[in-house]
């Protein structure tokens, strides 16, 4: 990020509460900072990742009051109040959120770079319950791209999680 | 990003004051084009007001048959209410075409419109633009344009508008609300966007101190005859090379009423009137298609990169009338094009 700034002009900090993993954060922000760069540098959870940093590859993706949005394209101060739930926040403990797991069980990753987007895109992606066969997970997850190629086994994570769920049923 | 400051307004009313008083402000709702353009010191505003706390959420009937949709809807919650899903299939459709689904939670429909008629070129701030700097010149025209415009450029600007859903709403003869000082106006969807002519840098009608507050949908929503069909270089996630809105109102094996909008291929959603009306009171003919095509693409012209653009867009106008003819919508899921 590039910033053009003369030494007196002071920086105006805002105000602003955020649910981050359950926990309230009352932080001061300047109104150009990214929700990506506020969870990263500013809370320490560098779990979300920066990929392209222009809302193409989906890596920086984060639930964003139960959806998923791409949080380099967010300014925090517009969030103002938002509930906010990170790679961090899956996992109960030492209990991996099933999709998690699905991922080591299909090895579903190579670099791993990609890997908290696609996570939090998919736990969006079966909450909110559009996507039943192969052609509509991949065309429902297509926000969240994997330079390492490793598709096909993401797919079949998300349809690991998807058959153990008693609602598939219908 | 540059520095601005930032102000969170509580109503309709309050957000015109302040984009009218401000220094160079832009407004921020889902921002998921704004931010990125910032980022590209392409927007550099100085103030930016917030008006994500705006009552203007709600999708509502209008009283005449008809659907208003709040310009803070996002584009998914459009996608998937059930009365558009049900009464416009064409938008729905439309709006499932384009970007991802993180982007689409984010995007206001008000937004979608607002959206930059844009470029590589445009993005990247080591060219000139004429859009981004009047009167630098256009790289573009004789660059790589593939992407770039057939119908309707100027010397001045070859980029088109990326949007999908506008497409569908230029079809569907959508009605753009917007408040400004002087109070409401209507704005007809297909006066609502520009050509370049001789000032690339201004996309729209709508005017500096002016809010889009509501998109109005007409009663008629062809939710019978009617395909999206988007043609780009990979199946998801990507622009249009060229897309088509058509929508048909038959009356036994007669057209009685015939809609066509073409994205991808203009600075603005591309439309045409006259081209529609060649199909009133015909058969729906590959023909009949194929003149109808003829006559859109009468005046079109390629930039090198782009000649087979037009080639497309007849193949693409085509198919798509045979597909709402057909009740055979293109599938956003199955891409594959029958």
């Amino acid at each position: 990020m590039s910033i053009s700034v003369t030494a007196s002009a002071p920086v105006e900090r805002i105000a602003i509460s955020l649910t981050v993993n359950g926990e309230r954060r009352q932080l001061e922000i300047a109104p150009w900072t990214t929700l990506l760069d506020l969870l990263r540098e500013d809370l320490g959870l560098t779990g979300t990742k920066k990929g392209c940093d222009q809302g193409q590859c989906g890596a920086c993706t984060v639930l964003l009051d139960r959806k998923r949005v791409n949080s380099c394209l967010m300014l925090a101060v517009v969030k103002d109040g938002s509930d906010v739930t990170t790679i961090e926040g899956l996992s109960t403990g030492a209990v991996l959120h099933p999709l998690q797991q699905a991922f080591i069980d299909q090895d579903a990753f190579q670099c791993g770079y990609c890997t908290p987007g696609q996570i939090c895109s998919a736990v969006a992606l079966i909450q909110e319950g559009r996507a039943r066969t192969r052609e509509e997970i991949r065309e429902l997850m297509s926000g969240n791209l994997c330079r390492c190629g490793a598709y096909v086994n993401i797919v079949a994570a998300i349809e690991q999680v998807l058959a153990a769920r008693p609602e598939k049923q219908p | 990003m540059n520095r601005f400051s930032y102000v969170r307004v509580a109503s309709v009313a309050e957000a015109v004051r302040e984009i009218a008083s401000a220094p160079p402000a832009r407004f921020i709702a889902g921002g998921t084009n704004l931010v990125d353009l910032m980022k590209y010191n392409v927007e550099r505003p100085e103030r930016v007001i917030d008006i994500t706390r705006l009552p203007l959420t709600a999708i509502e009937e209008t009283g005449e048959g008809g659907l208003r949709i709040g310009a803070l809807v996002t584009n998914t919650e459009a996608a998937y209410d059930p009365r558009i899903e049900s009464r416009y299939p064409l938008l729905s459709s439309a709006i499932l075409a384009g970007a991802s689904p993180q982007l689409r939670n984010a995007a206001s429909v008000g937004g979608n419109l607002l959206q930059r008629t844009r470029c590589y070129y445009f993005y990247d701030v080591a060219t000139l633009c004429n859009k981004r700097e009047p009167g630098s010149g256009c790289p573009a025209i004789d660059g790589i344009n593939r992407i770039h415009a057939i119908l309707g450029a100027s010397p001045h600007c070859i980029a088109t508008h990326p949007s999908d859903m506008c497409v569908a709403l230029a079809a569907l003869e959508a009605v753009v609300r917007v408040t400004g000082p002087q109070g409401e106006r209507n704005i007809p969807f297909q006066d609502f966007h520009r050509l370049p002519g001789g000032m690339p840098e201004i996309d729209t009608n709508l005017a500096r101190d002016e809010i889009i507050t509501y998109i109005d949908l007409p009663s008629k929503g062809f939710a019978q005859n009617y395909t999206y069909l988007k043609l780009r270089d990979r199946l998801s996630y990507a622009f249009a090379l060229v897309s088509v809105a058509a929508a048909l109102e038959m009356d036994g094996e007669q057209i009685k009423e015939a809609r066509l909008a073409l994205g991808g291929v203009a600075h603005k959603p591309w439309r045409d009137i006259a081209a529609e009306a060649l199909l009133r009171g015909r058969e729906p003919s590959a023909k009949n298609f194929a003149a109808v095509a003829s006559k859109v693409l009468a005046d079109a012209k390629g930039y090198g990169s782009n000649d087979f653009k037009i080639d497309l867009a007849r193949r693409a106008i085509v198919r798509a009338l045979s597909q709402a003819a057909a009740r055979t919508p293109q599938s956003q899921t199955d891409k594959r094009i029958t």
